[in-house]
């Protein structure tokens, strides 16, 4: 039962929404609106899931001292101020009197600004703007020299084929430049023929096969032939 | 004197006449012909299509047709919209009409609703329609109707459904062959023999194996490929008494990884040696994640380490740090833009429809070969269609072409 339950669920709605995709009528919408809503559900109790299973990891870290214990200790630390700050203005407004219809809530009791969860001028906000997304705009930087590095292995003409990869990057390159013109006035038509001809060409046949091994793949999940993902034996 | 005159009334109306203005003749308004309303094929049932053939009136500037709808026969009549003449044709709307090319000689308009009256139409609907200058507006002598109705098949979808059989038919009957035979060759993927190897190369330096299922949640095949294949791998983990640790981006997907671990511990008789814990959430924003996982690279040195399913920029941030650790690094993605950077810093990359296949190969169960098997001949059908069509094509028939486009 454990394992024939979800293989006849996966059967009946793989089935199903194949149907649904092939059906315009205002049944087969309501129906793809009810199971994006169930998606949606399902997704948000599970945050439930992995907030419990966030901390229980970093308090098993911090407990048994693994190397980086510390970098739980700041997680909880981050965990506790980003919790607070999405809660505080609307716990102080539940418990202080309301505010006046036509007071900016932003300048309640002269400094502290009482907007809601996300909300431009709230608390949580303000940690967004100055703290999570300066992070991310870094992490995101990185790649840059990531980029470069990997490139350097990548364009050492060790075989036929690195040596290809390097003249297709070192025309790309120029292509992309002014310099490239300046040197020889064809480069970027050879640029732009590169990236319509066999690029295009190689990415459309790798597609092709996902397209095919997606199909494949479904008619397995469907049928019940792959059930790995369900866990033990095959 | 008269002469003059005549002279001169001759040269004015010559030089009149040759003003463009005045050259281009005016012709009088003519109704548009075949003026016919009707359900709006292949839609939900929420609207009603007009087409009317294209007017003798449409070469001449500023020339347009006025559309009007009402709940009843005889009015009151609502102006439904205003549209240029050289505009609006069947030709715009191949998902209704096909790819024709009659369809240029006739207009098409879809009517959602009523404006002021009524948002969007249920019930039977009558139309006028009028044709204008500007100056003089003369309309269509007859009223026309039709009611929406919701379809239960889309018609411009029937390619799509003719190829989706054949393939399922195909893959489906390599299927049923390999219940009979067995023993079906399906050629090596170098990326997925490896798997053992770098397990072993694991457990001999004593680290753990790093195992990613990507950035997607469990409704994404790539994910539940990801998940399949992380089942073989675990069962090996589990023989050769390493370590695996799997940080997840999405808690359902970190609670299926658990389950399909566990089993894969108990199958392998090891159930002692599972351990949740190393099964964990991180988060679900995505550099938040690569700094993360990068931390864990850094810090726990994995020897191994497997990337698979969907990945978007945090794929060079994460296999790079992997590569620089000197791990060894197997990565399998359908995401056509990450390719290059895990072809450059991965030892082995299993590339599209490789990562779909990846669970059936280690598995080696006939059935599933046999999908592969079937999986192979339908692409030999694409490339047979693919060198057909573009020698037709060439040729000038585009009726190959036209079979596989999609609306």
């Amino acid at each position: 039962m454990k394992r024939n339950l979800p293989l006849l669920i996966a059967f009946v709605m793989g089935i199903l929404f194949i149907i649904q995709f092939f059906v315009p009528h205002q049944w087969s919408q309501e129906m793809l609106t009810w199971g994006n809503k169930w998606i949606v559900i399902i997704g948000g109790i599970s945050l439930l899931l992995g907030i419990s299973s966030l901390i229980h990891f970093h308090y098993v870290q911090v407990k048994r001292s693994v190397p980086g214990w510390g970098y739980s200790l700041v997680m909880f630390g981050a965990f506790i101020i980003a919790i607070t700050a999405g809660f505080l203005p609307s716990i102080i407004r539940w418990f202080l009197p309301p505010i006046a219809p036509d007071a900016d809530p932003g300048k309640w009791l002269g400094f502290l600004p009482l907007y809601p969860g996300l909300e431009e001028g709230s608390p949580l906000f303000w940690i967004f703007l100055n703290g999570i997304s300066p992070f991310m705009a870094t992490m995101f930087s990185l790649i840059g020299f990531f980029i470069a590095s990997a490139a350097f292995r990548a364009f050492r003409a060790r075989s036929l084929e690195a040596t290809l990869l390097l003249i297709a990057a070192v025309i790309i390159m120029l292509g992309q430049t002014p310099l490239g013109a300046m040197i020889w006035e064809k480069i970027p038509d050879i640029m732009v023929w590169i990236f319509n001809v066999p690029n295009t060409a190689a990415k459309r046949a790798i597609l092709f096969g996902i397209a095919m091994g997606s199909i494949a793949f479904s008619i397995r999940i469907i049928l019940g032939i792959e059930r790995a993902y369900l866990g033990g034996k095959d | 004197m008269r002469t003059k005159i005549g002279f001169l009334i001759i040269a004015l109306f010559i030089s009149i006449s040759s003003f463009p203005a005045f050259a281009q003749e005016v012709k009088a308004l003519v109704t548009p012909e075949n003026f016919t309303a009707f359900d709006t094929p292949n839609d939900a049932g929420k609207s009603i299509s007009l087409t009317w053939l294209v007017s003798k009136n449409n070469d001449q500037e500023g020339v347009y047709y006025i559309i009007y709808a009402s709940q009843g026969s005889s009015g009151p009549w609502t102006q439904v919209d205003k549209i240029l003449s050289t505009t609006a044709y069947k030709s715009e709307a191949p998902q209704y009409f096909g790819l024709k090319e009659s369809n240029n000689q006739y207009h098409f308009y879809e009517v959602t609703g009523i404006p002021g009256v009524v948002e969007s139409i249920t019930s039977t609907v009558y139309f006028k329609l009028a044709i204008t200058d500007g100056d003089n507006t003369v309309e269509f002598p007859s009223v026309v109707s039709a009611a929406p109705e919701g379809n239960f098949f889309d018609t411009s979808k029937t390619n799509v459904l003719i190829f989706v059989l054949i393939f399922s038919f195909l893959i489906m009957f390599f299927i049923s062959l390999a219940r009979k035979n067995p023993n079906l060759f399906v050629r090596h993927i170098p990326g997925l023999d490896a798997i053992e190897e770098t397990i072993g190369r694991a457990t001999e330096m004593g680290r753990p194996i790093l195992y990613l299922n990507g950035l997607l949640d469990m409704s994404s095949l790539s994910t539940i490929a990801a998940t399949s294949i992380l089942g073989k791998v675990a069962k090996k983990v589990a023989n050769y008494d390493s370590q695996i640790k799997v940080p997840c981006y999405d808690p359902i997907v970190m609670s299926v990884c658990q389950e399909v671990v566990r089993e894969a511990y108990l199958e392998a008789g090891r159930p002692d040696a599972f351990k949740q814990d190393n099964i964990f959430f991180i988060t679900n924003d995505q550099f938040a994640y690569a700094a993360a996982v990068d931390g864990l690279i850094v810090r726990h040195k994995p020897a191994a380490n497997l990337y698979m399913g969907y990945y978007y920029a945090e794929s060079l941030l994460i296999a790079e740090t992997g590569a620089a650790t000197g791990a060894m690094q197997i990565a399998g993605t359908d995401s056509i833009t990450q390719l290059p950077f895990f072809i450059t810093t991965c030892d082995y990359t299993l590339m599209g429809e490789e990562l779909y296949a990846a669970s059936a190969y280690l598995s080696r169960e006939p059935l599933q070969l046999g999908s592969l098997k079937g999986q192979d001949y339908s692409k030999a059908f694409i490339i047979i269609v693919l060198v057909v069509g573009a020698v037709l094509s060439t040729a000038g028939y585009t009726f190959v072409v036209n079979l596989f486009k999609t609306f």
